[in-house]
């Protein structure tokens, strides 16, 4: 059966180009957003700013030690990449909530392409805060002190952690179906996350329950590799003696892979059989 | 040649109330090029029947397929074939109406260039010039299903569902909706619709699905199933509504079935199988009893009757509760 007049058969191109063309409509579809959200813009370029200069003027003065802003830059770097990775999260639900994900899932593309459109968009999220971020730290006396190498690695590490956590959050997301209990969880849950860790202060400073709870911690992990690869770790800061911490990389590669190996499969099988109400 | 073909389908919510069957055993064949409409109040399973035919659920049992394609095998596949607009327009609320529509497009893969030759010519067709160039957040309900549907039609699809498509439009916008609608279905397009409006079904479709309960319990022609439901009804209206229910009573006597009241008690109703004698006879018994008229008169029934007669309870009934649904659904 041909169909009827000015009937446009789908499909031009192969699976795989096909693949790629439905990750980069969904990639743009992301973009847009974040050019079009306002909110979005805060959280990517001001708040950034403004937390850099916050810890690094009010706390730094506090702390009477020479190195904090060396030492906090990479605690905020990934403070800041952690909860952008929230917005996958809010995104999934919202869109659940709006039926797009409807129209998606009856159109013949491929479902891992709307995810990693999503998950994408929050990393050009954490790409454009953690520009900011580096040049308001540079701003205030941010250096780096090993290689470019070095501060490549560390800007992948943090991006790719964050990559990774976006697809737990895309998961919570499409599982909770609201962006307003995304958001609460993220303030309720990555806040205490981020603050018991090594991000603003050394761990051996905390009492022994939060101490071990920080030492666990993976964004101290996760803090810690930063600090290595851009130079930024003092005697005044000493990392702390647990496994995590003293292997940092080790532990940052194998919570990266579990997250993907775990998330990645099950966001797809989620997103299979959502629909909206 | 069967295009579009559902057997036994039945779906179970889980809700705090016990299992919804949303869907009880659902049967449907629909020819190529030919308008089915599902008819059935709020409720009924429309939705979760169109969810089903276009590959969003699953059913738990029963078999679907389109264009000889099974909805669960092959997914996919029949998502390259059908158009959908479901009942609460699905659009991207940060992109323009011609970035939905190109985006449509694109994941269709037609290709970028003729995803966008594409989305100009359904801007135009649907009159969404000025939604064209701004995003879609702050337009109206109606420009929302309107590239919403303008969206399920991207590939004019040889096979298109839609989902109650002018619930909740002004009469103006619906009377151009069904334009289009009746447009397309020229074309040679194979159209499932859901409506709860009994006109609608008359006017769009060739074939009807009275549906409640999540199973088909009546099906044909809109003359077929008036014809089910006897020849005519015979009708009064009363000087006193006092009256109304001695009225009733001789009704009933006379007709095929239970009489009914309207609401103001003015008007009192009944199907019979031959109309002009019993007219007469209700006549004749009223005029005894003493009851005045205002008028009298038979008349060919509505698709409204029909719908009394074989569910036992009035489509209007889900109509008014559709209000609250929507809010509950924001
Ligand atoms: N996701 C769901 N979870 C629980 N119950 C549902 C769900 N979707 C539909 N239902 C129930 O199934 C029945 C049929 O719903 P639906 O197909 O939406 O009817 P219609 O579209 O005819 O109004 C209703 O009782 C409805 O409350
Ligand atoms: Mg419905």
């Amino acid at each position: 059966m041909s169909g009827p007049a000015g009937y446009r058969p789908a499909g031009t191109g192969g699976p795989f180009r096909q693949f790629l063309s439905d990750g980069w409509v969904a990639t743009w579809r992301n973009l847009l957003k974040i050019k079009r959200v306002p909110e979005i813009l805060v959280f990517t370029i001001l708040q950034p700013i403004m937390f850099v200069l916050l810890f690094s003027q009010v706390y730094g003065g506090a702390m009477a030690v020479d190195n904090y802003t060396q030492f906090l830059m990479a605690g905020i770097f990934a403070q800041t990449v952690i909860f952008g990775s929230t917005f996958s999260g809010a995104a999934m639900a919202q869109d659940l909530k709006d039926g797009i994900i409807d129209r998606f899932r009856t159109l013949p593309m491929s479902p891992a392409a709307v995810l990693i459109g999503r998950t994408n968009g929050d990393l050009a999220i954490n790409s454009i805060s953690m520009l900011i971020m580096m040049g308001t730290g540079w701003a205030v006396g941010w250096r780096v002190t090993t290689s470019f190498w070095g501060f490549a690695g560390g800007v992948a590490v943090l991006l790719l952690f964050s990559y990774a956590f976006s697809w737990v959050m895309a998961l919570l997301g499409m599982s909770v179906r609201s962006p307003e209990v995304i958001n609460n969880a993220a303030f309720m849950i990555l806040f205490p996350l981020t603050f018991i860790s090594n991000a603003f202060v050394p761990i051996h400073t905390m009492p022994d329950v939060l101490r071990v709870i920080a030492e666990w911690n993976p964004v101290s992990a996760l803090v810690e590799s930063a600090r290595q690869l851009f130079g930024n770790t003092y005697s005044e800061f000493p990392a702390a003696a647990a496994w995590t911490l003293q292997h940092p990389f080790a532990t940052i590669f194998l919570g990266v892979a579990a997250m993907l190996v775990v998330f990645v499969p099950l966001c797809i099988r989620k997103f299979e059989s959502i629909s909206s109400r | 040649m069967t295009i579009i073909e559902a057997r036994g389908l039945k779906k179970i919510y889980k809700a705090k109330t016990g299992a919804v069957h949303a869907l009880d055993g659902l049967d449907l064949a629909i020819p190529s090029g030919t308008v089915k409409a599902l008819l059935g109040p709020n409720g009924a399973g429309k939705t979760t029947a169109v969810k089903v035919l276009t590959t969003l659920i699953r059913p738990d049992a029963g078999t679907a397929r389109i264009d000889g394609i099974d909805v669960v095998a092959d997914p996919k596949a029949v998502r390259r074939i059908i158009g959908v607009a479901g009942q609460y327009a699905a659009v991207d609320e940060n992109l323009t109406g011609f970035e939905n529509l190109e985006m449509v497009g694109r994941l269709y893969h037609l290709g970028a260039k003729a995803a966008r030759r594409r989305a100009r010519e359904l801007i135009e067709q649907f009159e969404l010039t000025e939604a064209g160039n701004r995003p879609v957040k702050g337009f109206s309900g109606g420009m929302r299903r309107r590239i919403d549907l303008a969206g399920a039609l991207v590939i004019n699809p040889k096979i298109l569902f839609l989902d109650e498509p002018t619930t909740g439009l002004d009469p103006r916008s619906r009377l151009a909706l069904w334009g289009v609608i009746k447009n397309l279905v020229a074309e040679g397009t194979t159209l499932l619709l859901t409506t709860q409006y009994l006109e609608e079904a008359d006017q769009l479709s060739d074939d009807i699905a009275v549906i409640d309960g999540g199973k088909v319990i009546a099906e044909g022609t809109a003359d077929e199933l008036k014809a089910r439901i006897g020849g005519h009804r015979v009708e009064v209206t009363l000087v006193d509504a006092g009256d109304a229910a001695r009225t009733a009573d001789v009704l009933s006597r006379h007709g095929d079935g239970e009489a009914s009241v309207s609401g103001d008690r003015r008007t009192v109703g009944v199907a019979v199988v031959d109309g002009p004698r019993a007219l007469q006879f209700v006549l004749r018994e009223l005029g005894d009893a003493g009851v005045e008229l205002h008028d009298a008169g038979m008349r060919r029934p509505t698709l409204d009757d029909v719908f009394l007669k074989l569910t036992g309870h009035r489509a209007e009934e889900g109509q008014e509760d559709q209000q609250t649904e929507m809010e509950n659904a924001r």
